[in-house]
């Protein structure tokens, strides 16, 4: 298994995702975030916030609303039982809010392997902008490809 | 509510107050799926872990993120979060009983703001960190 450096710069479709009320009440259950903010406005209002936010990580639920759902796997040709996730970092430039729809497009920065081609490595940004176009958040992770070739040996 | 850490105040070396988690289940896993929209099979599906040479599911690394966050969050607001990064450093298993942790590690000054830096961590029952975070807060 060989990953196609050319992909390195490729930019995906951009897409917007709505952060979800339901939804983030199920991320914070699953997660154990108990903090009434998060679910109730009057407690949010109460705490300073406009409206209630979003976890900081609840970034991921809408970086995975992508309607074409698993596209850098499909450009690499991986199969998804092969990855493990490497890093993930945020940047935070302002609040999320319940209710905000938020603009993703992710783009694919770099491509390199360790161990020989055993590891690979996809580090990818993705930018996530207010409707007014400014940004809110930049998401940057790396996805590394396990090589099943590398396993056999 | 946790109020925003005072910059005066704050020391490198201080430490966030530990969290200890209850055991990983796997209806976490299940709910964290759902909430997160990453379904990946890996995560909930036994039959598909063993196929790709696990020997059981294992939680989504954001799963775990997800607890960072929660720490960084018992020690400063959510408005006032500006990076939260992590390795992830090895595998969270079902039944793993996970310890939260941080450290002060620097204060500075950047556009306007006064910024604390930490190191944040997930650290399972045997001692070895699950994942290797920092976190950067807004102080008052």
């Amino acid at each position: 298994m060989q990953l196609d450096k050319k992909l390195i710069g490729h930019e995906f479709k951009a897409f917007d995702a709505v952060a979800e009320a339901g939804k983030v009440k199920l991320f914070c259950k699953a997660i154990g975030e108990e903090d009434p903010i998060y679910a109730d406005a009057a407690a949010a209002k109460a705490a300073g916030y406009k409206a209630v936010p979003v976890p900081p990580t609840f970034l991921q639920a809408l970086t995975n609303d992508d309607p074409e759902k698993g596209g850098l796997l499909k450009a690499l040709n991986v199969d998804i039982g092969l990855i493990l996730h490497g890093e993930q970092h945020y940047d935070y430039y302002a609040p999320v809010y319940v209710g905000d729809t938020i603009t993703c497009q992710q783009k694919v920065t770099d491509i390199y392997d360790k161990k020989g081609g055993a590891l690979w490595f996809v580090v990818s940004e993705t930018s996530m902008k207010d409707k007014a176009g400014k940004l809110v958040a930049k998401a940057t992770s790396i996805t590394v490809v396990r090589n099943p070739d590398a396993a056999k040996k | 509510m946790v109020a925003a850490p005072k910059f005066d105040q704050v020391k490198v070396g201080d430490k966030i107050k530990p969290i200890v988690l209850p055991p990983i289940t796997r209806h976490q896993l299940a709910l964290y799926c759902g909430g997160s929209g990453d379904h990946n099979p890996i995560h909930v599906d036994l039959d598909f872990a063993k196929k790709f040479g696990f020997k059981d599911v294992f939680a989504h690394g954001m799963l775990s993120m997800g607890f960072l966050g929660r720490l960084v969050t018992s020690y400063a607001p959510r408005d006032r979060i500006r990076k939260l990064g992590t390795r992830f450093t090895s595998i969270t298993w079902v039944g793993d009983v996970i310890t939260l942790s941080g450290t002060v590690t620097g204060k500075r000054e950047e556009g306007g703001e006064k910024l604390i830096d930490l190191e944040v961590k997930c650290t399972n029952q045997n001692g070895q960190d699950t994942l290797q975070g920092h976190a950067t807060v807004a102080a008052s």
